[in-house]
Parts: structure tokens; sequence; C-alpha cells
């Protein structure tokens, strides 16, 4: 398939239709992932990336000789190491009876989260959580790096936007009710699907939404390159913070019961601590990275054409 | 018996919904231009997504489900139309299709890959 723009929407499609799957196998949390992700934001900066690239794919000198070789022995080999998995849904497997039996019955007692997901997330696989924070982090630093170069954006909304009054007005009714919808995901994760990930995506979502029909000037007012910058170190710093006040306190590092009296609420807290900052570095670093390929759609066809 | 009732009533809606959503999936495909498919995918959005909403509100028995698919409804009711409205302008915008698609229609016959846009 050589145009592109299908491509993107067949992706999108497959992201959701995956999305539905993980809900059928009751992972809501990853299912919310999925969706938000990769049917939501990253289908949008697909797009965008089209905005500056052809639509359609260039035809070089193919050789699908060599490509459906590949793709043969990859599949075998993948097909192969399926030989060796276990049976569906047999109980004794290394991943169940290794350390998700221990989570999964103390999950309540030692961190008061009902949501064993959000537990394991953010308190007993925290160094993990804090490990993909930074990539996004730095998977941030990287697009601002490449394409933040120049700094010349065009103030105007496009001609093609101010012509769709009924979008920008549902989208001024609906933008503060999924910003909403982002802060309940964002502080009801302990309970139920949801967290820092997700609302993050979603907030920047609600935003992204904004810059395409008001223009990117109208969203830079708020969130200009300063704030982004410093909302997504601030959110991995406190992130680090929480797990470096509790090595302060005399426990391991992302411990959080050395927070509060109780082990328990100190838990609690940090969780709290830890999810709010994922949420912040998520949501700057994909706003700013929003914004970014947005700028450069707007430059001058010479200066585009060095990338 | 009244619970009898409000089944039958929401299995008959469910029903239509269901039959609003295969109409508008066979509309999609066999309808012969682009500003007729998009009235037929709108009924499923609408309609279809609608009826089968109510209808599962109709079922279940506690009281957060209902206002939660309620919400669902609400929010479709306002998107739906949206983005097909979108969809349609950015189509006459784009200039491949003539401004007037009823003319259009006897124009061009089967609806094959080749007229989807």
């Amino acid at each position: 398939m050589r145009d592109l723009f299908a491509v993107i929407m067949l992706s999108g499609i497959y992201s959701l239709i995956a999305a539905s799957l993980f809900i059928t196998m009751d992972a809501a949390d990853v299912a919310f992932t999925e969706a938000a992700v990769g049917a939501g934001v990253s289908t949008l900066l697909l797009l965008k990336t089209l905005a500056l690239v052809d639509r359609h794919e260039s035809t070089g000198p193919t050789r699908p000789g060599l490509a459906i070789t590949v793709v043969i022995a990859t599949g075998a080999l993948l097909a192969y190491g399926t030989l060796d998995m276990h049976p569906f849904g047999e109980t004794h497997t290394p991943s169940n009876d290794h350390i998700a039996a221990y989570y999964l019955e103390n999950s309540i007692e030692d961190t008061g989260v009902p949501n064993v997901v959000t537990s394991i997330l953010a308190s007993y696989r925290g160094f993990d959580t804090l490990g993909e924070l930074i990539v996004i982090f730095t998977a941030g630093i990287g697009v601002i790096v490449l394409l933040g170069q120049t700094g010349t954006s065009d103030s105007e909304i496009r001609p093609a936007m101010r012509q769709h009054l009924v979008l920008r007005v549902v989208s001024k009714i609906l933008i503060p009710f999924i910003m909403l919808f982002a802060f309940y995901v964002q502080f009801h994760g302990e309970y139920g699907p949801g967290g820092g990930f997700q609302a993050g995506v979603i907030f920047a979502s609600a935003v992204i939404l904004y810059s395409i029909l008001f223009g990117p000037e109208a969203a830079r007012s708020v969130f200009s390159n300063a704030t982004t910058r410093i909302l997504a170190v601030s959110g991995v710093l406190l992130f680090a913070c929480t797990g470096i006040v509790s090595m302060l306190k005399g426990k391991a590092f992302l411990d959080y019961s050395a927070l509060a009296e109780d082990p328990v609420s100190g838990q609690l807290l940090g969780i709290l601590l830890v999810e709010l900052g994922v949420g912040i570095t998520v949501a700057a670093v994909l706003i700013r990275v929003f914004l970014e390929f947005d700028e450069r759609r707007w430059q001058p066809d010479d200066q585009r054409g060095q990338s | 018996m009244a619970e009898t009732i409000v089944s039958f009533i929401a299995a008959c809606l469910l029903l239509l919904g269901c039959l609003f959503c295969v109409t508008g999936a066979v509309g999609m495909i066999r309808f012969p231009n682009f500003f007729a498919r998009v009235h037929a995918t709108s009924v499923t959005d609408s309609l279809g997504a609608g009826l089968i909403l109510i209808g599962l509100a109709l079922l279940s028995d506690s009281a957060t489900p209902v206002f939660k698919l309620l919400f669902i409804l609400l929010f479709t009711l306002i998107t739906a139309p949206t983005a097909v409205h979108a969809l349609t302008k950015a189509a006459m915008h784009a200039g491949s299709h003539t401004a007037s698609p009823i003319e259009e229609l006897p124009a061009s016959d089967e609806g094959g890959p080749s007229s989807k846009h």
C-alpha cells in the first residue's frame, strides 16, 4: 500500500481493535493506554509527520523477493518461538508462580491501593516506571533538538480551520471536559483503570485539539516553550525526588513507606506523587513534540528540504 | 412483570440498533459516492450506537452504569455528527467531488474501490 495516509489510518484502527482485545482479556489499564496512545496521539503525530513529507511512498527500486524472504524467515522464527510457550491459560508458569502472586495477595496490605496495576507500576516496580519516564523525557529532548532549531512560526489560524465553525464550537464545549477527564484518570488511578501515562496523554490531546483548531499561537500562549520545558523536567524531578526523600528518611530509593508515619499512607502519598510526576512529564513532552512538529509545518520550503 | 416488559423493550432497542449498524455498514460499502457513504456511516454513529446504548442502560440493574452509558450517549451525540460534518466539509473543500453530490449519483456506477476517497 503506497498511500501513507491510509497506512496511518489502518494502524490507528489496529490499535483500537487491540484495545478492544485487551478489554475482553480484562486488562483495562493496558487497553486504556493502547486506545489513548496508539489510536489517539500517535496517529495524530504520524499525520503531522505526513504533513511534512509526501503523502505517497516514493517508488524506488524495490526488491520484493528479499523482503518476502526476510518476512518469512522472521515469521518462521517467531512461530518456532511459540513452541516453547506455555499452553494458553496454564496456571503454573514462571510468570504466574514467581512474583505476581505476591503482588496480587499483598498489594492492598502493602500499599492500600485497590488497583494492583497501579501499585505494581508505581510502587513495586517504581524503578522501571522511572526508567520509562526518562525514556519519554529523552525522546522529547531528541525531538526538540532535531526539530526545534528554527523559531519562526505562523500566528495566523489556518484558513482551512477558520471555516470550521461547528468544529470550533463543539470543541470549545468538549475541551474542558476532556481536561476534567484527564484529571479524573490521573487522580482516580489508584481505584480504577488509568494513571499518569493515560492522563498525560489525554490532557495533551486536549491541548493538541485546541492548537489544531485555534492555531498553535493560542496553545503557545499557555504552553510556551519555556513552560513545557520546565513542566517536563519537573515531572521527572518530582518522581526522582520522591525516591530521594524516602532515601533520606532511611529506607531504600522509591520505598514510599518512609514518607509518612504509617507505611500504608506513605505508600499512598508516594504513589500519588509519582503518578503526578509521570502525568506532568508525559503531557508536557507530548504538547511540546506536537508544537514542534506544528512549527515545522510552516517553514519555507528551502529550509524544510534539509532534513 | 415490569422487568419482563423493560427487558423486552431493551431487546427491541438493541436489535434495532444492530440493524442500523448493519445498514450503515452495507451503505458504506454499496453507496456510489463519498457523500452518500458518509451519510450511511453517520446513521451507524448516531442511531445505531444511540439505540444500543439506551438498550444497555435499560438492562443494567444499578444506577452507576446507567449514568456512564448516558454520558457516553451524550458524548456520541455531540461528537459523531461533528466528525461527519468535518469529514464532509473537508471533502468539499478538497474539491475532488462536485458541490451537488445528488447530480453525481447516476454518473458513477458501481461503488468500486476506485471511487473510494
